[in-house]
């Protein structure tokens, strides 16, 4: 039995005022920043003040919405047509995550001047903050949360970073809690307490071990800077923990829509699937499928079959060599929508619920506003 | 020198594969057609999975992969492809036990959370231990032979944002440790990654977006002084329309009362064969426009001064048959 997906209405999302976060993710290569970029153009040009928040997007992309200065505050983004669904007050704002400089800023807010300096100028924490891969997305949900306090904005749409785990942001705030929990940084911080109610640790059975191993393995000073950076940014990281909780729970609340962005091809719908479940045990409120380049042909009623055979025959005979060409042409991209029509009724027979909506594919990527508003116009007709 | 040494390759000489590309592109396929390549001919080769995301296990329809090197494939003229998924976890326990004897140690260190700390929240550790175990792999040498146990090493790298960033990442421990054991390794292991033994691969479509990535990791590879490799350009579909059709339907000239007779003689359209004729120009005027931006991102790609292997585009997707067809292309393109 052939399913089929229930239609993923976009405007009704976009237009509805309590859709206050749209999230896109999906893997890498599918479209998700010109899919959120799109969709921050449709909303704002339908009335919405709208913030569109990417983590990494190509540089054309980045022009195409004047955001040539890549930074960390939201810029507005000129030549909107904000008459052009007669509805007024949209706006759209863009920006870039820059992941040291809100870390910069996490630190700057919340630790006294003395303090911040001793973290900002030690070198794990320059070099945590600036190239270690998965400081983005902590700083991804981060920005999501001042943006969302912030109140300036009615709908803040976001790309995911391309992680190695696509989830990793879901699982931030998790990690970082897990980590202030856990034993590790009471051992780490005991030394620096010396002195203090919690000098009688040292004499725990255990820690002469661990701290000799540690030395051992790390080196005693790459230990000794660890540790002025774990106690320096004790009292910072207790809020940074508890924001990164906040924003998890808004995240979830019925405020936010995810949107799953994918690509016609078995590993991209398979990893949306993964999306999909992982959404769900986690209580994310699911808005519906997003399937960027799709191919159609305007020929449907001639089918891959008949185009093979028509073209087979007229090579046998020696015959009209640019039809037979053509008609294998056909065939191909014939083949190529079966195979695509496949992949996505595979999808929606393991998550038949899940609403869809489909975008043909383009033959040149999105440079201007013009092409980002086609998009947006694709993705809300069904 | 034995017979399995004697190839005439671009890559003579290099022992690590690195292969990276934008997500989408085929990463993984692409490295597992390497792989096969290279053992063709009855040598060893170990593919090396770094972002746990089975990847490998998918492309040779296995059930996941465990943290153990196994046997997943026989290549053409009996080599054999080994596989290893890297965990993390599991390469801070190896790396442990190998330098400090200490396996019991690492069982304790992983119940306080330092195994956790070193491989999720400082995740620059968790690449220095997966880059680490990869050269630890590609300077193995069997005790009694002397030989090294592997003719090549294929890795499975991240995606090109991040790849140069992550090879580089010993140096940035490096520039954190400025001595001690993590300094020594990870000078170690950036001397696998600079040295004439490595290079370092990107697997791209001919679109846009790919091509730019590739430009700029190549660019930052030279720039951080890491090995260029070649350029696998994945998906490539033939042209299938003679140059001069291709340039007329591309200007929305082609010819469509050429067609409808063609239609007319297959008997596909009886009286009227203009519709017909008319949706399948709509096609391929589209079709002539996106050779039309191939060719331009193939000029682009050229332009690089490194080689460019062409790889087919498998119409039924790429199952074990078509990897092993992907392999035999890259031998006979001298990829391999």
């Amino acid at each position: 039995m052939i399913r089929t997906a229930p239609s993923l209405d976009i405007d009704a999302i976009l237009d509805d005022s309590g859709t206050r976060i749209i999230v896109c993710c999906g893997a890498g290569g599918v479209g998700k920043t010109t899919t959120a970029a799109a969709l921050g153009l449709r909303a704002a040009e339908r009335g919405r003040s709208v913030v569109v928040l990417t983590v990494d997007p190509a540089k054309r992309l980045a022009q195409a919405m004047g955001l040539s200065e890549l930074d960390n505050t939201p810029r507005r983004v000129d030549g909107c047509d904000l008459d052009g669904a007669g509805r007024e007050g949209g706006e759209l704002h863009a920006m870039m995550l820059d992941m040291k400089r809100t870390f910069d800023e996490i630190i700057e807010a919340h630790a006294d001047p003395e303090r911040a300096q001793q973290i900002l100028t030690n070198p794990f924490y320059q070099s945590l903050s600036s190239s270690f891969s998965g400081t983005q997305e902590y700083m991804a949900m981060e920005k999501l949360g001042q943006l969302r306090r912030s109140g300036d904005w009615d709908l803040i749409v976001v790309d995911t970073p391309p992680s190695r785990s696509a989830l990793d942001f879901l699982d931030a705030p998790e990690r970082l809690g897990r980590f202030l929990d856990g034993r590790l940084i009471r051992i780490l911080m005991a030394p620096a307490k010396v002195g203090g109610r919690s000098a009688f640790k040292l004499l725990n059975a255990g820690f002469g071990m661990v701290a000799g191993i540690l030395t051992k393995v790390l080196g005693a000073q790459v230990l000794k800077d660890i540790q002025m950076f774990v106690s320096a940014l004790d009292a910072v990281f207790g809020g940074f923990r508890q924001r990164a909780e906040q924003t998890y729970r808004l995240l979830q609340a019925p405020g936010t829509a995810f949107l799953v962005v994918a690509a016609p091809e078995r590993d991209a719908m398979r990893e949306a699937s993964y999306f999909v479940e992982r959404l769900a045990e986690e209580g994310m409120p699911l808005a519906g499928l997003v399937v960027n380049r799709v191919h159609r042909t305007s020929a449907a009623s001639l089918s891959a079959a008949r185009s093979c055979a028509a073209a087979e025959e007229l090579e046998a005979r020696g015959e009209h060599a640019l039809t037979s060409a053509v008609l294998r042409l056909h065939a191909g991209r014939m083949q190529l929508a079966a195979r695509e029509e496949r992949e996505q009724e595979h999808f929606t027979s393991a998550h038949p619920m899940v609403p869809v909506t489909r975008v043909p594919a383009m033959p040149e990527d999105v440079h201007d506003l013009a092409g980002l508003r086609q998009i947006g116009q694709l993705l809300s007709s069904n | 020198m034995g017979t399995r040494d004697a190839r005439d390759t671009d890559w003579d000489g290099v022992r690590l594969h690195v292969v990276s590309g934008k997500g989408g592109t085929g990463k993984t396929t692409v490295a597992a057609a390497l792989a096969l390549a290279l053992a063709a001919g009855g040598r060893k080769v170990l593919l090396v999975e770094v972002e746990g995301r089975q990847g490998i296990a998918q492309v040779f329809d296995l059930p996941p992969l465990p943290y153990e090197e196994r046997k997943i494939a026989v290549a053409p003229d009996g080599g054999d492809v080994y596989a290893l998924a890297i965990d993390p976890e599991a390469a801070m326990l190896d790396y442990l036990e190998m330098f400090y004897g200490m396996k019991r140690m690492g069982k304790a260190l992983t119940r306080i959370g330092v195994v956790d700390f070193a491989t999720t929240i400082a995740p620059g550790l968790r690449d220095v231990l997966v880059t680490g175990k990869t050269s630890e792999a590609v300077r193995r040498r069997d005790p009694r032979t002397g030989r090294r146990v592997y003719d090549a090493v294929v890795m499975d790298a991240p995606p090109t944002g991040r790849i140069v960033r992550f090879l580089n990442v010993t140096q940035e421990v490096a520039g954190l440790a400025r001595v001690g054991p993590i300094r020594h390794h990870a000078d170690l292991v950036r001397g696998v990654f600079t040295s004439p033994e490595t290079a370092v691969h990107f697997v791209t479509l001919l679109e846009e977006m790919p091509v730019q990535e590739t430009l700029d990791g190549i660019a930052e590879l030279r720039e951080t002084k890491l090995p260029v490799g070649g350029i696998f350009i994945n998906m490539v579909r033939p042209a299938g329309l003679p140059d001069p059709v291709l340039e007329a339907a591309f200007h929305k000239r082609f010819d469509t009362a050429e067609l409808a007779v063609g239609l007319k003689a297959t008997g596909l359209a009886e009286r009227d064969a203009g519709p017909l004729a008319e949706a399948l120009a709509r096609e391929i005027a589209e079709h002539a426009q996106r050779v039309e931006l191939e060719n331009r991102e193939r000029r682009t790609l050229a332009s690089v001064g490194t080689p460019c292997y062409d790889l087919p585009l498998l119409p039924d997707g790429a199952d074990l048959a078509g990897l092993y067809e992907l392999a035999d292309t890259l031998r006979t393109r001298g990829a391999a």
